[in-house]
């Protein structure tokens, strides 16, 4: 075995705290003990490999899953996966979930007295092609009202997981719109200090990818961790332009 | 100029809706070699209560100690079909169950004479649930093993932790083993900064 390249750890502050008081869910369940630093090893710089025998290209596009069209504005969600190093990630399983036009979700514990949408389930998956790109049909999803605090509100967003090349690139965020009033307020939101790195979180609206008469174009770009150069790896890792 | 890994947020309460596809507790399939296990705990938060809306990823080496990924270069058999990857979800009760088979011992991290050791078999582990803001990772080792006193990550724990790493035998139930998850509290599980 050729030596371990490990994969670059968060810059600091560019990640939350596990334990973000304002979110109330957290207090309980982050742990109170500092995490141990494990070297990445083969198990870490290896990952699940999803490929195409289990993902229906036909679940990408989640305004046609049921016989009628779901209510709502049709929007289109795309971007491309890349590592730290500006190279795209192909072939990478993205999965997304969201709430529906009138903020809610297809889920058993959601409560919310919003109606439901019987021509939409909220639920999508796709591979990025050779380039790292992804691209989703969907509706725009509802803000909604939650428990955390009193009149407490999520502004609009849409759940993304992102598998990656190894164990150690996993992400799962969530993607939101640019101008919603709601994500000052939004504690989840707000979860990580750095600035820069929350507003990344803010898709931009994109003209490129809108269709006329069809659907607003959204565009998120994704980025996973990338490898450190090791001595072996430097030609493979040199300046990005 | 690099760019900067986009930042985490939690996977919430409705994570079913967009995971629940793919939610696979076999996680060796039908056509692997080794012994077979089924693992079962639960996730609880610090109060001891039961986490009911939370999710597993595991992923494992198979018995010869060869991961089903590319960059796994060693000269070691791969079963067709064998991917050791599980999603597994916790019910009312916080409770997951999987089956798998016990991996095979996989390469440490390089030495200073640049061989490497070999790791005792376990389980990488992403811990996600409503009021985590990221994931949490850890490991599950296997109770009884004579490599675990050698096992680099284990021995990075302090010794009066490393239990919460190591699952147990269950009473009268051959081939089944136990391991909780505790987020938080005086038992609570080690997890790595990976």
């Amino acid at each position: 075995m050729a030596p371990v390249a490990p994969y670059r750890r968060y810059y600091p502050g560019t990640q939350p705290n596990h334990l973000h008081p304002p979110y109330v869910s957290s207090i309980k369940r982050a742990p109170s003990k500092p995490l141990v630093y494990l070297p990445h090893t083969l198990s870490e710089v290896t990952g699940p490999v999803i490929g195409p025998e289990v993902v229906d290209p036909k679940t990408c596009d989640l305004t046609r899953q049921h016989p009628g069209e779901p209510l709502g504005e049709r929007i289109i969600v795309s971007g491309r996966v890349l590592d730290e190093n500006s190279r795209p990630l192909p072939h990478t399983l993205v999965e997304i979930w969201q709430a529906n036009a009138a903020g809610r979700y297809l889920h058993e514990r959601d409560q919310h007295n919003a109606p439901l949408d019987p021509n939409f389930t909220g639920c999508g998956h796709t591979l990025s092609d050779s380039e790292g790109r992804y691209r989703f049909v969907t509706i725009r999803p509802g803000e909604y009202p939650w428990g955390n605090h009193y009149n407490a509100w999520r502004a609009a967003h849409i759940h993304f997981s992102v598998f990656g090349p190894a164990f150690a690139t996993r992400l799962v965020t969530q993607m939101y719109f640019p101008g919603d009033p709601l994500m000052p307020f939004d504690p989840i939101f707000n979860c990580t200090a750095d600035e820069k790195a929350r507003n990344r979180l803010i898709s931009l609206f994109d003209w490129e990818t809108t269709i006329p008469v069809q659907a607003l174009g959204y565009r998120f770009d994704i980025i996973l961790s990338g490898r450190e150069a090791t001595p072996l790896d430097t030609h493979s890792h040199g300046t990005k332009s | 100029m690099s760019l900067q890994a986009t930042t985490w947020q939690t996977v919430g309460p409705f994570f079913k809706i967009g995971l629940a596809w793919l939610y696979q507790d076999d996680i060796a399939g039908p056509g692997a070699s080794g012994d077979r296990v089924t693992i079962e705990g639960r996730i609880l938060d610090a109060d001891g209560q039961p986490v009911p809306d939370g999710v597993l990823e595991i992923w494992q080496a198979n018995s010869h100690g060869k991961y089903a990924h590319p960059d796994d270069t060693q000269d070691k058999p791969l079963e067709p079909g064998f991917k050791g990857y599980g999603r597994i979800p916790t019910d009312d009760q916080g409770c997951f169950r999987f089956t798998t088979i016990k991996p095979g011992r996989v390469p440490g991290p390089d030495s200073p004479s640049s061989e490497k050791k070999l790791q005792a078999p376990h389980l990488a582990i992403s811990v996600f649930t409503r009021g985590l803001l990221r994931r949490l990772i850890t490991r599950m080792y296997f109770p009884d093993d004579p490599a675990n006193h050698e096992d680099f990550a284990l021995n990075l724990v302090e010794p009066a932790r490393r239990p919460t790493l190591i699952a147990k035998k269950a009473n009268n139930r051959p081939n089944t083993l136990e391991w909780n998850v505790i987020l938080q509290g005086p038992n609570e599980t080690v997890f790595f900064d990976a």
